[in-house]
């Protein structure tokens, strides 16, 4: 019985995250716009995670090129590494790594960060001041993980070849330029659209889900970590959703 | 008196409460509740721990929905607004909570500037600047205004929520424990200003709190909130002479256990 209860609370709660998400689109688009803070968010969400996300993409191709090149140069294929290894980072390894980090930084950051916002009352002091805070602190933080989520994903990508093309270069003596012209050559906007309107998706239900857990949080302190753990969960289970859903959709494009 | 009535003058109350009730699951903490606040009163909220004191004045401002009876608040009545209505009787209430509940990612200047950029029209002629620091000077913290609240004390964080109270001008004050959590002499600190502020705004107040000297300096009249219902109602010299052990109980004090 137990266990029925947690399946009924968990769609319960996707219930719930639709109505925020209708919320959202209902105050999206009505004016006033938080521009000044929308532009502080792009900023604290942008920028400071930036270099964690560059990181991780450099690290990403370097792992991926010195684990696949063996097996390739097993069947006389190393001459398809940058092909093979720039389709996969730009179709779905940049976005999902650098979906799964955001998750960690981002959606926790605002889950603790609304989370104690509302225990504190801050978000009570917002609305008896004649002031909307789910349009102040919910639509300009989505906003925010919408927008910069693709460019983190764009530089993550970027980053992740090049420290593939080190690899190839250490190891298989291939210029700058020649990896690089293999890897555009194999690439086309096929590949590149997909994994940038994705992109824009998975921004979206990290600041969803963030924000959700935060704004909604309760039970003093301890309500605060587990919007943030909860956030950073959730968020994380749903981007691989998305993610099917949105490959999913690219195949039958492709097949067409 | 009848310490049990509700007291009217004949001016317009501001704010009037008939029957009010309001559970949470199966608990009934409001069963009934009924409140007038006279203009130029400062009315003092007396009651226990839990006994529903912040729940009463969340009521007012659309914060809590209430389950069943009367809120009305200058002259409209609250659960029948909508957001557009309700935002403006929020903007003539002054809200102060028990924690400051001041913006932590904002500085002092920003925290005050917050309320008014979304309500220009309170500023008539005046320059933003101008309000921001004539406010923080009534409450003697014109020179912390660059600082964070994270850089502040507890009294001086209560002073600048004051402050950013005050900014609207509201024609109503609500006091949440105004003194709570502070020492007694910043208490009686906060006890001068808010007298201070009653007369320069000439604003009414309602005061929840369980702090007895804050109650005697401040209050023009008392209720007690007890079992969900407005117990016993009168001046703090009436209701200190009450033979009932229930008011009787707020004024007596506290006797060591003997061992």
């Amino acid at each position: 019985m137990k266990i029925l209860d947690e399946i009924a609370n968990y769609f319960k709660e996707i219930g719930e995250i639709a109505l925020f998400a209708k919320r959202f689109f209902k105050e999206a688009f009505k004016r006033p716009f938080e521009r000044k803070e929308f532009i502080r968010q792009c900023f604290v969400i942008g920028y400071n995670s930036l270099f964690l996300v560059v990181v991780t993409g450099f690290i990403m191709g370097l792992v991926l090129t010195l684990q696949v090149r063996p097996t390739m140069q097993e069947f006389g294929a190393e001459s398809f590494m940058p092909a093979m290894v720039g389709i996969s980072i730009v179709r779905e390894i940049g976005p999902v790594i650098t979906a799964l980090i955001c998750a960690g930084k981002i959606g926790s950051s605002i889950g603790a960060e609304l989370g104690s916002m509302k225990v504190t009352e801050q978000i009570d002091a917002m609305e008896v001041s004649g002031t909307n805070p789910f349009k102040y602190l919910v639509v300009t933080r989505i906003w925010a993980t919408v927008f910069m989520l693709p460019m983190l994903v764009i530089a993550a990508d970027a980053v992740g070849l090049f420290g593939s093309f080190l690899v190839e270069n250490v190891k298989g003596a291939v210029s700058f330029k020649l990896f690089f012209n293999q890897v555009f050559e194999n690439l086309s906007y096929g590949d590149l659209f997909p994994a940038t309107i994705k992109s824009f998706f998975f921004g979206f239900v990290i600041g969803l889900v963030g924000c959700y857990k935060g704004y909604n949080s309760d039970k003093g302190t301890e309500g605060v970590g587990r919007a943030a753990n909860s956030a950073v969960v959730l968020a994380s289970l749903l981007l691989f959703i998305v993610d099917f859903i949105a490959v999913f959709i690219a195949d039958i494009f492709y097949e067409i | 008196m009848d310490i049990t009535k509700p007291y009217r003058t004949t001016k317009t109350p501001l704010i009037e409460i008939y029957g009010l009730r309001k559970s949470f699951g199966s608990n009934e903490v409001l069963k009934g509740f009924d409140l007038l606040l006279n203009p130029n009163e400062n009315l003092v909220i007396l009651g226990k721990s839990g006994s529903g004191k912040s729940v009463l004045i969340k009521c007012l401002v659309g914060l809590v929905d209430v389950d069943e009876g009367k809120v009305i608040v200058l002259g409209k009545s609250i659960p029948d607004l909508n957001q557009k209505e309700l935002d403006y009787i929020r903007t003539e209430v002054g809200f102060l909570f028990q924690g400051s509940a001041l913006y932590d990612s904002m500085t002092v200047r920003e925290n005050l500037q917050f309320p008014l950029r979304r309500h220009p029209e309170r500023m008539q002629h005046f320059n933003e600047e101008k309000l921001v620091r004539e406010a923080l000077r009534s409450v003697g913290l014109e020179y912390a205004i660059d600082l964070m609240p994270a850089e502040l004390s507890g009294g001086m964080k209560r002073r600048v929520a004051l402050a950013r109270m005050l900014i609207l001008q509201p024609k109503i004050i609500l006091y949440d424990e105004p003194t709570s959590g502070l020492d007694p002499i910043t208490a009686n600190e906060i006890i001068q200003l808010i007298l201070r502020i009653q007369r320069d705004y000439n604003a009414a107040s309602l005061i929840i709190t369980h702090d007895m000297d804050c109650a005697r300096v401040i209050s023009n009249r008392m209720i007690i909130l007890q079992d969900g219902i407005n117990y016993a109602e009168g001046t703090y010299t009436e209701l200190s002479k009450s033979t009932d052990p229930k008011v009787k109980a707020f004024f007596k004090e506290v006797q060591p256990i003997s061992l």
